[in-house]
């Protein structure tokens, strides 16, 4: 093959490219990443050596509006951050805030919290195991979580009006009672969903494909877990049982009995598997927070924390100054620190929160889960395919609202 | 808003456990807010001082599952950065606080918990602290070749620019902030409610002592 194509000319220099090395841009806009993750990633032919996230795409202030808000009005910010567990993210803010003003909220509203925290968290199970499915390549298993997610939903509309950013849980207790009727809907809902999260091993658990793109993939040690800040899930599927509503309880999670699911291999199907069995256990303290929940207040009865009914302000002078003072001016909280935690559905979610007297955080840290585990992304994903790189990320359950902030 | 109370230095405790934290090199003081366990420690000797919290098993903090900065403008060491470490096996927390300024680098613990680089990063970033040892000191949550630290108190909420789509030269422009109006900040410290001292009665009211506590960081 003289004078062809892989020859040099006569006195040159054949100059041969390494075509095997690239660098591939993943998003910010490819549905794969989960909103807008810019990974930068260096392949070798189609194997991961080094993956750089860049995030902050979505970072909106957070921290920093919030302390231009009075408390009442920085718990909405909470939605934003995690949208696809919203009630859970508010949970730490009310109780932080809680903490510093030293009141205790009555128990049908620590009860609501309770069912409601874990009415999203289903919620939030439901969408990662489907989107790692959908991920991987399953399209069925999407349509069926998003129509199980629809019933859910239609509990949070009940209760708040709103299917996500419900701004329901509040420093106090929650902003509304239950309307009638809803109780007994969501018990038939529990009746209903055993049934449905069969259905969904069945399609799942044994798919040849599933396992094969997920057994052994992205594997991370107890210790590395560890040293990387994990919570929640991934560090359950990584075979350390902690779970921070059995380890330091709050509102009435010390009265409820469930099992805490814990991985062996700490690979992308545990993390699937703990996630399932996660909704099982859920689904036990729904079932008995319904049952338990007692009749009264669900918010302390403190005009000057919580506001005062609606009907009480058409009558009642007082009512309506504290109404008024309240939406305008807010409470002042004694100054004072704390962080405060609660186990969202993707793992330890945190409020370090700092009060100086006045009307408004001084400082509102945000410990959001997604950001500790998206660091590891690397570190889990070196060596493999770029699709298991993929497969690793729908695995750790991101949501970049709260990993921007 | 002068009227603003900066938090009380928290009641300092005696138990076992604080006696064992207080014999560690580079700790200034261990104290109790309510149920919350709070170390203040020297920039100095941190990552050996974090290491022995993690690794000896009296204290066993395998996590660190937090790293913030905190701006307080009035001190001289206007920065804190605060740990919140985690133990796992025995099932405790603790809040180790080191001061700092905008020059002083703070050591970085990833030797430590290889997790914390990217809060450190987040740290420098939105506060402007560097940290001695951080393999990675890129900005993490603002935009490429964001100018200023965003968490600052002194950097406003509006902040200096603000970006359109250019119809004329096809990209993202940068420019200065134009407000229609002033940003409002709303003084609620009414004289008939939230303050504790009057106007001119600051005298009657004087604490009785200053503050004992020793601030974080400071030099032995």
């Amino acid at each position: 093959m003289s004078g062809g194509l892989h020859e040099a000319a006569p006195g040159r220099e054949l100059h041969r490219l390494n075509l095997e090395r690239h660098t591939v841009n993943v998003g910010p806009q490819h549905p794969a990443t989960h909103g807008v993750l810019r990974l930068i990633m260096e392949l070798d032919g189609e194997t991961v050596t080094r993956a750089d996230p860049h995030i902050g795409l979505l970072h909106r202030g957070t921290e920093k509006l919030i302390e231009y808000k009075s408390y009442i009005q920085a718990v909405p910010y909470f939605d934003r951050l995690d949208y696809v567990s919203p009630m859970c993210c508010e949970h730490a803010f009310a109780l932080a805030t809680e903490k510093l003003l030293g009141i205790t909220v009555p128990d049908r509203g620590q009860w609501i919290r309770v069912l409601f925290s874990e009415i999203t968290r289903i919620l939030n199970h439901l969408l990662t195991v489907v989107h790692l499915a959908l991920d991987i390549g399953a399209q069925s298993p999407s349509l069926w979580g998003y129509e199980e997610r629809e019933k859910l939903l239609t509990f949070h509309e009940a209760v708040s009006g709103a299917r996500f950013h419900a701004n329901y849980f509040r420093p106090g207790g929650v902003s509304k009672d239950l309307p009638a009727g809803l109780a007994e809907q969501i018990w038939a809902w529990s009746e209903t969903f055993p049934k449905f999260l069969d259905d969904l091993q069945n399609l799942l658990n044994n798919n040849r494909i599933f396992r094969q793109r997920l057994v052994d993939i992205g594997i991370i040690s107890a210790e590395d877990a560890l040293g990387m800040g994990f919570s929640g899930p991934n560090l359950r599927a990584a075979g350390i049982a902690w779970d921070l509503r059995r380890a330091q309880p709050y509102d009435k999670y010390s009265e409820v009995e469930f099992d805490i699911p814990v991985g062996q291999h700490g690979d992308c199907f545990d993390r699937y598997l703990v996630r399932i069995r996660e909704m099982g256990e859920s689904l036990k303290i729904i079932r008995q927070a319904l049952q338990k929940m007692p009749q009264g207040p669900v918010k302390v009865q403190d005009h000057k924390i919580a506001p005062p009914k609606r009907a009480e302000m058409k009558r009642s002078m007082e009512a309506l100054i504290h109404h008024f003072k309240l939406y305008t001016e807010g409470y002042h909280v004694p100054a004072g620190t704390t962080y405060t935690t609660v186990e969202a559905p993707k793992g330890e979610f945190g409020v370090y929160l700092i009060a100086d007297g006045t009307n408004h955080p001084y400082r509102c840290k945000i410990r959001a889960t997604g950001f500790s585990h998206l660091q590891a992304l690397e570190l889990m994903s070196k060596g493999h395919l770029l699709a298991d790189a993929i497969a690793v990320l729908g695995s750790l359950d991101i949501v970049f609202g709260e990993v921007d902030r | 808003m002068s009227e603003a109370t900066t938090p009380e230095a928290p009641t300092p405790v005696l138990d076992p456990f604080a006696e064992a934290l207080r014999g560690l090199p580079g700790v200034v003081a261990v104290a109790m807010e309510r149920d919350e366990r709070i170390l203040l420690a020297t920039r100095d000797n941190l990552v050996g001082l974090m290491a022995i919290l993690r690794r000896d098993p009296r204290f066993a903090f395998e996590q660190c599952m937090d790293v913030c900065g905190v701006d307080w403008p009035q001190r001289t060491e206007r920065f804190d950065v605060v740990y919140n470490l985690l133990s796992v096996t025995r099932n405790d927390r603790l809040r180790v606080i080191v001061g700092t300024d905008e020059i002083a680098a703070v050591p970085s613990v990833t030797s430590v918990w290889p997790g914390t680089a990217w809060w450190e990063r987040e740290v420098f970033d939105l506060f402007g602290i560097t940290f001695a040892g951080l393999a990675d000191h890129r900005r993490i949550m603002t935009d490429y070749g964001f100018e200023g630290h965003p968490l600052r108190k002194d950097f406003p909420l509006t902040g200096y620019v603000e970006l359109r789509y250019d119809e004329e030269q096809k990209r993202v422009v940068y420019e200065k902030v134009a407000l229609t109006q002033e940003f409002r900040s709303f003084d609620f410290l009414s004289p008939w409610e939230a303050m504790t001292t009057l106007p001119g009665d600051e005298k009657a009211y004087r604490p009785a002592e200053p503050d004992p506590q020793p601030k974080p960081g400071a030099k032995p």
